[in-house]
């Protein structure tokens, strides 16, 4: 089967700093990673190539320097990788990386035979929107599995496949057919460590690196910042409050007597949660 | 770059929230989302609607009788059983149509767990923008929503517009709004609206259905009172403290997003900008830093008490109360005085 994994390069999120004068996010020097909940859907991805054969192309939209991550893919073992890029997707929205991400597919498809799966990330952790794994299954008309926590089954004869869904009550057993755009649940699985042939291999990868053209995009107004709908108009640091807290004095006291203390504060300043929880208490 | 409103979009009006409802159960952060559309509605002089689409006219009505005392104006309602449980194929294909019939100028929707959604969908069949995660929605000069969200973790925010594109879209999670006051009695317009969904045409099925027993974490959002610990706590086994200030409290308990990372609590239990985000009546962090991921989590609190041994701590600047203590002693203390003071009043009574 052929399985595609979109992924994600992003920074290191412990690390991001942030200018204290400028407001900027200082991004020189931050260490970049995949993009954690993308790992999920690439161990899924590696299972199911263990066990009906096929192969698992990890693919994503970013500067060059992303390949890092793609060859980092590799020594988990996936079997190839591509890069889309290209100036012209510089400031892509949800809306345009969606775009760009579908055609990208669309060329992958043609190049090493159509995906049976293509497994999303739940959502970043650096722009967090969760909407670009549904954007791409609308435009190429794939049905789509999401917070999906367990694969129980799948046909490749009637290609229909049974999965568990993450709902807010309780857990969907569903059923649809390939193709099909899935985003795996954190913790779903755990991300292999690779053997050390396939590290080699990943080292000595040549990565297939597409521009738009290559990726038979003709329409740039649909890429970038022209394909972007959503339009950043101001970016601020947030407010400190103004007034600040009430701090307990703390010198010698006991544990116990500082608890006391503590808990004067709260109800002087919360005396209906006192009452409250003075009659919860009575009640109960 | 001022991007113009074409004369198509220009007939875009009316703010809708999708009333979200899973077995029977209204998603509060629909009613948060009423009360924030309606005073969107309002400065723009238009209809509030909700939207509620199901399977079975008795829940249904019911979801439309809470929409209306929220402060919708007016529900389009579709009930058609292709809609029984959610999917988003049918519920983005009734979305999808409800929009193109009526096309509303302002579309809010809930973003939260795995829940119905058929706003992110929605974008991409309607090419237009969709703000994330949303902390504030406000309407400019030029009749343009502007939606504020953080970003990089927190560090920032912005705003931003949908300019040339409508409807202009916007999640926002729970507990970020405020629940507004209820209206009970109050009514308004209900506009049915018939699905035109073959269930053929519809290629996931849903085969059964799991309910969790009992899904505690899921109500943190929710409680009056939560205690988080953070990795002042220096080992799991220390979480326990947590866990007895919060029930002696009646309250429910969190942490910050490293002891996630170290597998010292569930994911669900995280709180913060890529956790849950909490409304209580009171919040104790014990052993938090305040990173500011974590401060947009939470400062939506009533009363926020840090406990904290470094006196310059960031959680300084934005808690009410500060004690600078080692959390590790004080807390079973706060336990055994919070249980004296509240036994006391049971045997008084
Ligand atoms: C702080 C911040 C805030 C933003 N806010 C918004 C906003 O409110 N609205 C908006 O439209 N855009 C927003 N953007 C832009 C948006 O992040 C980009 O369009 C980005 O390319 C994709 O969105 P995401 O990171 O939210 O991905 P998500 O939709 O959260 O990603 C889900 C999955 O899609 C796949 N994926 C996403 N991007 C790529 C890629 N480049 N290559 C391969 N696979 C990928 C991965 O599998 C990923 O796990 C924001 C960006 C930042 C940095
Ligand atoms: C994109 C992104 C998203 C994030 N999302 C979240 C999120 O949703 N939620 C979240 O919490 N974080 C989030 N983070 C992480 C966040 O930046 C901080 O790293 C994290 O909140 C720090 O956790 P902490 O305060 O427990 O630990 P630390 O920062 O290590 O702080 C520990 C604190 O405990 C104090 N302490 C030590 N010993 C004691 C003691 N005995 N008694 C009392 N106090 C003591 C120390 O003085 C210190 O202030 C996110 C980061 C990024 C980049």
């Amino acid at each position: 089967m052929q399985i595609f994994v979109c992924i994600k390069q992003v920074p290191d999120s412990g690390q991001i700093r942030v200018h204290p004068v400028t407001n900027t996010i200082m991004r020189q020097g931050v260490p970049t990673i995949i993009n954690p909940y993308d790992l999920f859907g690439l161990e899924e991805a590696l299972r199911l190539r263990d066990r009906f054969g096929g192969q698992v192309t990890v693919m994503t939209m970013g500067p060059p320097m992303a390949v890092e991550s793609l060859r980092k893919a590799m020594t988990f073992g996936a079997d190839r990788a591509v890069l889309l890029t290209d100036r012209i997707f510089a400031g892509s929205d949800t809306l345009a990386t969606s775009y760009a991400l579908a055609q990208l597919i669309r060329k992958a498809g043609e190049t090493w035979g159509e995906p049976d799966i293509v497994f999303c990330g739940k959502q970043t952790i650096d722009g967090d929107t969760a909407q670009v794994g549904p954007g791409i299954a609308r435009r190429l008309g794939l049905s789509q599995l999401t917070y999906v926590s367990g694969i129980d089954d799948l046909d490749m004869v009637d290609r229909k496949i049974l999965v568990r869904r993450r709902g807010d009550h309780g857990v969907q057993v569903l059923r649809s057919v390939m193709p099909v755009m899935i985003t795996m649940m954190e913790g779903s699985n755990e991300i292999r460590r690779g053997t050390q042939a396939d590290a080699l291999r990943a080292a000595q990868a040549e990565i297939v690196q597409w521009n738009g053209a290559a990726a038979g995009i003709e329409d740039t107004a649909m890429c970038g910042l022209r394909g972007s709908p959503t339009v950043v108009k101001k970016v601020f640091a947030p407010t400190a409050r103004a007034e600040k807290a009430e701090k307990i004095a703390t010198g010698t006291e006991t544990p116990a007597a500082l608890a006391e203390t503590l808990i004067d504060a709260i109800f002087t300043r919360q005396p209906v949660l006192q009452a409250d929880l003075l009659q919860q208490a009575a009640t109960h | 770059m001022k991007k113009e409103l074409s004369e198509r979009f220009q007939r875009y009006r009316h703010v809708w929230v999708f009333v979200e409802f899973e077995h029977g159960k209204i998603h509060p952060v629909s009613l948060e989302l009423l009360g924030e559309g309606r005073k969107l509605a309002d400065q723009l002089q238009v209809e509030l609607a909700g939207i509620v689409l199901g399977s079975g006219r008795a829940e249904l009505d019911e979801a439309a009788r809470a929409a209306f005392s929220y402060g919708a104006d007016v529900v389009y309602l579709a009930d058609d059983p292709v809609l029984a449980n959610y999917r988003n194929e049918p519920y983005t294909q009734v979305m999808t149509a409800l929009v193109n019939a009526y096309e509303p100028e302002i579309v809010p929707s809930g973003r939260h767990g795995p829940g119905p959604r058929p706003g992110r969908r929605r974008r991409d069949d309607a090419k237009t923008g969709l703000t994330a995660d949303c902390t504030e929605l406000a309407i400019d000069g030029e009749r343009s929503l502007a939606a504020t969200r953080p970003t990089f973790g927190g560090s920032l925010l912005c705003t931003i517009h949908t300019l040339n594109y409508r409807p202009q879209m916007a999640t926002v999670r729970p507990r970020v709004m405020a629940m507004p006051e209820a209206q009970p009695g109050r009514t308004g317009r209900i506009v049915e609206f018939k699905v035109d969904v073959a269930e053929d045409s519809i290629i996931t099925k849903v085969l059964d259905f799991l309910p969790d027993t009992a899904n505690e974490a899921e109500q943190m959002a929710f409680a009056d009172i939560v205690v988080a610990g953070g990795m002042g706590l220096r080992s799991a086994e220390n979480l326990g403290l947590v866990r007895d200030l919060a029930a002696v409290l009646g309250g429910d308990w969190g942490g910050s997003r490293p002891l996630v990372q170290k597998g010292w609590i569930p994911s669900d239990r995280q709180i913060g900008q890529t956790g849950k985000t909490i409304r209580p009546r009171l919040y104790i962090a014990a052993g938090i830093s305040g990173a500011i991921q974590h401060r947009v989590g939470v400062e939506g609190a009533d009363l926020i008490v840090a406990i904290n041994t470094d006196p310059n701590a960031p959680i300084f600047d934005f808690a009410h109360v500060g004690i600078v203590a080692d959390a590790i002693t004080l807390l079973p203390a706060l336990t055994e005085a919070f249980g004296r003071r509240l036994s006391v009043n049971r045997m008084a009574s």
